[in-house]
């Protein structure tokens, strides 16, 4: 069955390889994706704090344009995927806003009921749907000798969990190990990453990136493995900052769940974005 | 004849007046067919409303009264009783429920008023209908059985024994003691808890009033409140019990080393070995699950090592039967388990964080490290941080507060700064001092100079942020006082674990016939009122079984249940409700469905004449078998279709 793809902006700008890398491992494995037509914001994570009616009537929107399609949305940026489903939830339980938000979108053009399918990140998908042992079938090689750190970020798991443990969540653990990786066991899987304020409050963002790099390394990582584009750019961008200020080099390589995947299915580095990479240049072939 | 019906409304106060217009009620009343009598009354409950129903049915012949007040579950005794005692039968009285039903749970004048008069309408209909029933009495079996030898049943059985009944205490542990057997001190007085415990447990052994059951497990539970028959199975301990002296010569040869259940696993044991050194029978028992086979042919070195010949592997478990007059309940609680947590705490990923049990069995004289308190490499804590409230007051896990760990945490942290020079931080919600003399202990621990931390902690992490936590746990938490997000290093992490209901928990509410309540443990009849009491007559709970308690508390409702069954035995007889079922012999056609649905095993099957028959002793009334009957033979009395048709009738014919 085809699914609709929901990029968000992320996935259009600064993380156009998570994308990129994205589309070219379902192309590979023949898993029918289709864009959603005339996208727009998912409405933001903190948008809904200062006016929730509105960001609610963004999400809204992107559900208008599903109509009445039973295909799930696959949405693989982490923020967009909670403020997505948040906004679902929020939109099914009060009946107040939600007539509201209707109406709204009544004197836009859309009529209608609102949009009753799922809303699902791609690694949900891989790993429920399309299932690890086809996954294994179809690899050309093992990523043997990457020891990788998963790390999930916060939103896949808090404060909806809805395919995995809010704790201590396993699916990219046990993704990676069908690749054919070593996974690093270690406690901050889905500790801050320092999210939107890393960009704000500098000291901030040093502080916690560096903890869970220079975490990632005492375990012996040779690469972090994330999900998330915000954490993915967090991670990525304040290594060399990090390194100087804590006198100790915290360069690790990091990756997209989708390009590690992409390797072991034989995709080429300009195929997966891997040459936009911000962090040092993988060292895996 | 006619019958001659009297209504009399309550008005409970401003219960029911206040939303119900009790003239209108009883005007309505007078109209009814049959109805020659109606009156109301400020409280109908009191000596004077009570007396009002009973000169009526005098001076006017009543023959069926109906009262209109608050839920049978209250008062229908009381107004039956009333009746009888007017010379009328009990039972051609009806409870019309215009309170809990009716004036508490609609708010509009009107509405209210409407709605009672339909209720009375529906009584006044069925209780025409009624016929007169005959309470049966049974004699009493003066014994009692007593379930789980900690603490709490321990006093329960003794004080029942005490009062000259036979008691059989029946325990799924090789030894008695339960939780308790395995404290080091106890708060907030500090005794030690073994040397309060273990006279106590002689006490039970040599009581000539108590048989002890110990590695026996209730199986099948059936009769009713004075008759119950149980049916307990004891498993074989291998070692006959008489002949075994407790030499432990087994043990010394035993090649097997098992991991000790009784110190959670942080010593070891062997296959044949005794649960501790106190424990009640003094006797070893071998663990099958361990032992290389009972065998004899692979090892025979314990048999072999037996002066006293007490080991038998042909041993088989054992059915006993048992006729007891009434059950008390008092199975305990196990530990929240701290593995549920793990991500977040630490707990079985770093070996330096215990649970609020295990760090019992650390600072135990005859614990795996014989009283010392040290880290798992051996070397004694710098620091130990507890953490309160795991699995409790938390959404996630149980939402109720466990009572107990504000004290044993207390207590842990005196023990610490007695035993060692570390020091110690206590990660709390709020301090909950709330025994006799426990504010005192708090004082007292404040005093000896510990920290406090008000916020819960967050999370044990094993990663450093600063040099000063290179290598150490660190316990993350907001804390409320100060405002904001600390970071504390300890060398060890004890998890002050709530109180869950044990697993099993589910099970023997199946097999008593009793209810849990939303947490999980057993539910009690009345939450202030009848404590130790349950819906099912005869059968008690005392203890953690039902609900988080300290050992004051548990010994109290262990002595409370014990009061409830005294007297219930020595009352000798028991009324039995004559609200059964009953089959049409003419009418069955013998097809059994109803036998194969009951479940209080109450009917039986005459195979000459091929119908089937209610043992009124055993049935319950619950009228599955009523519902069930295809041919319309099996009729429950005091339910009968007549009886609930005209009800129905009555709700739905008035014309308001």
């Amino acid at each position: 069955m085809e699914y609709i793809y929901y990029p968000g902006c992320s996935l259009k700008g600064s993380d156009k390889p998570y994308e990129e890398s994205f589309l070219a491992v379902f192309r590979k494995l023949e898993i029918p994706v289709r864009e959603l037509e005339d996208w727009n914001c998912c409405g933001a994570t903190l948008f809904a704090g200062v006016n929730e009616k509105m960001a609610l009537g963004m999400a809204a929107r992107n559900f208008a344009l599903m109509g009445t399609s039973p295909a799930d949305l696959i949405v693989p940026c982490s923020a967009c995927y909670l403020t997505l489903n948040k906004a679902k939830k929020r939109l099914a339980e009060d009946e107040t806003i939600r007539g509201e938000v209707l109406k709204a979108l009544g004197e836009a053009g859309y009529k209608g009921e609102l949009w009753k399918g799922r809303i699902r990140h791609p690694l949900d998908v891989l790993v429920n749907d399309y299932g690890l042992p086809a996954i294994e079938k179809r690899l050309t090689r093992r990523l043997r000798g990457l020891r990788a750190a998963p790390y999930y970020g916060c939103e896949i798991v808090r404060p909806m969990c809805l395919f995995d443990d809010a704790d201590d969540p396993k699916s990219m653990d046990r993704l990676l190990e069908t690749l054919g990786a070593s996974v690093v066991e270690w406690s901050l899987k889905t500790k801050c990453c320092g999210a939107i304020v890393a960009a704000s409050i500098e000291e901030v963002g040093l502080r916690l990136n560096g903890t869970i790099l220079r975490e990632a390394k005492r375990k012996g990582a040779g690469a972090v493995v994330t999900l998330c584009p915000l954490c993915h750019f967090n991670l990525e961008s304040m290594q060399d900052k990090i390194s100087r200020e804590l006198g100790e080099d915290v360069r690790l390589p990091v990756l997209y769940f989708t390009q590690a995947l992409g390797l072991a299915l034989g995709l080429s580095d300009a195929e997966l974005g891997l040459r936009r990479s911000l962090s040092p240049q993988l060292v895996l072939r | 004849m006619a019958e001659r019906v009297g209504v009399f409304v309550c008005h409970c106060g401003s219960n029911i007046a206040g939303t119900v217009d009790i003239e209108a009620v009883v005007r309505h009343a007078k109209g009814l067919a049959g109805v020659v009598v109606a009156q109301e009354f400020k409280y109908m409950c009191s000596d004077t409303g009570q007396g009002m129903i009973k000169k009526a049915i005098k001076d006017s012949g009543l023959t069926r009264v109906v009262v209109a007040a608050c839920s049978p579950t209250l008062h229908e005794p009381t107004f039956r009783r009333a009746c009888g005692d007017a010379g009328m039968n009990a039972f051609l009285f009806q409870m019309a429920n215009i309170r809990e039903q009716c004036s508490w749970v609609t708010e509009d004048r009107g509405e209210a008023t409407a709605k009672a008069k339909r209720i009375v309408t529906a009584a006044v209909r069925r209780v025409v209908n009624h016929e007169p029933l005959q309470i049966k009495e049974a004699p009493v079996t003066p014994a009692v059985m007593v379930v789980g030898g900690g603490i709490t049943g321990i006093e329960a059985a003794l004080r029942v024994a005490d009062s000259g009944k036979k008691v059989y205490l029946v325990e799924k542990e090789p030894t008695l003691g339960g939780m308790m057997a395995r404290f080091d001190k106890t708060f907030p007085t500090l005794d030690c808890a073994a040397c309060i415990l273990t006279p106590k447990m002689t006490e039970v052994k040599d009581h000539p009033n108590i048989e002890l059951m110990t590695y026996c497990e209730v199986k099948e539970v059936s009769g009713y409140v004075g008759n119950f028959k149980v049916k307990v199975l004891e498993k074989p301990r291998y070692v006959i019990q008489g002949k075994c002296n407790n030499c432990g010569e087994c043990a010394k040869v035993c090649p097997v080393v098992a991991r000790d259940e009784f110190d959670c696993g942080l010593s070891t044991r062997r296959a044949i070995h005794i649960p501790f050194a106190q424990a009640v029978p003094s006797l070893y028992v071998l663990d099958p699950k361990s032992c290389l086979g009972l065998d004899p042919v692979r090892c025979t070195r314990c048999y072999d090592a037996c002066e006293a010949k007490a080991i038998d592997y042909e041993m088989q478990p054992r059915t006993v039967e048992l006729a007891v007059g009434a059950i008390i309940l008092a199975t305990g609680y196990e530990l929240f388990d701290c593995s549920r947590v793990s991500e977040q705490y630490g707990y079985g990923r770093f070996p330096d964080v215990y649970t609020s049990l295990e760090f019992e069995r650390l600072c135990h004289a005859s614990g795996p490290t014989g009283g010392k308190i040290v880290r798992a490499d051996g070397r004694e804590p710098e620091s130990i941080a507890i953490l309160h409230c795991i699995g409790s007051r938390d959404e996630k896990h149980n939402d109720y507060c466990s009572r107990v760990c504000c004290m044993y945490s207390l207590k842990f942290a005196h023990l610490v700064k007695e035993k060692t020079q570390a020091k110690v931080t206590n990660f709390y919600i709020d301090m909950r001092a709330f025994g006799k003399g426990y504010e005192e202990f708090y004082r007292r621990c404040l005093h000896e100079g510990m920290d406090l931390v008000r916020g819960k902690g967050a999370e044990v992490t094993d990663v450093a942020e600063s040099e000063g936590e290179a290598g150490k746990l660190v316990v993350r938490c907001e804390d409320t006082l100060l405002g904001g997000v600390r970071r504390i290093p300890a060398d060890m992490v004890i998890l002050s674990a709530g109180l869950s209901p044990r697993k099993e928990t589910h099970e023997l509410a199946r097999a008593f016939g009793i209810s849990r309540s939303r947490d999980g443990f057993f539910m009690e009849r009345h939450p202030k009122l009848a404590p130790v009491a349950t819906a099912s007559d005869g059968i008690y709970v005392a203890g953690a079984c039902q609900g988080p308690k300290d050992i004051p508390d548990c010994v109290a409702q262990g002595a409370a249940a014990a009061a409830s069954a005294i007297s219930l035995i020595d009352a000798g007889r028991i009324k039995l409700e004559p609200i059964a079922a009953e089959i049409d012999e003419k009418v069955c056609c013998g097809c059994r469905m109803c036998a194969a649905l009951c479940p209080y095993n109450a009917i039986e099957f005459d195979p000459v004449k091929k119908k089937s028959r209610i043992n009124e002793a055993l049935c319950k009334g619950c009228g599955t078998c009523v519902a069930a009957c295809p041919s319309g033979a099996a009729r429950q009395k005091g339910f009968t279709d007549l009886q609930i048709l005209s009800e129905i009738e009555g709700v739905l014919c008035v014309n308001l």
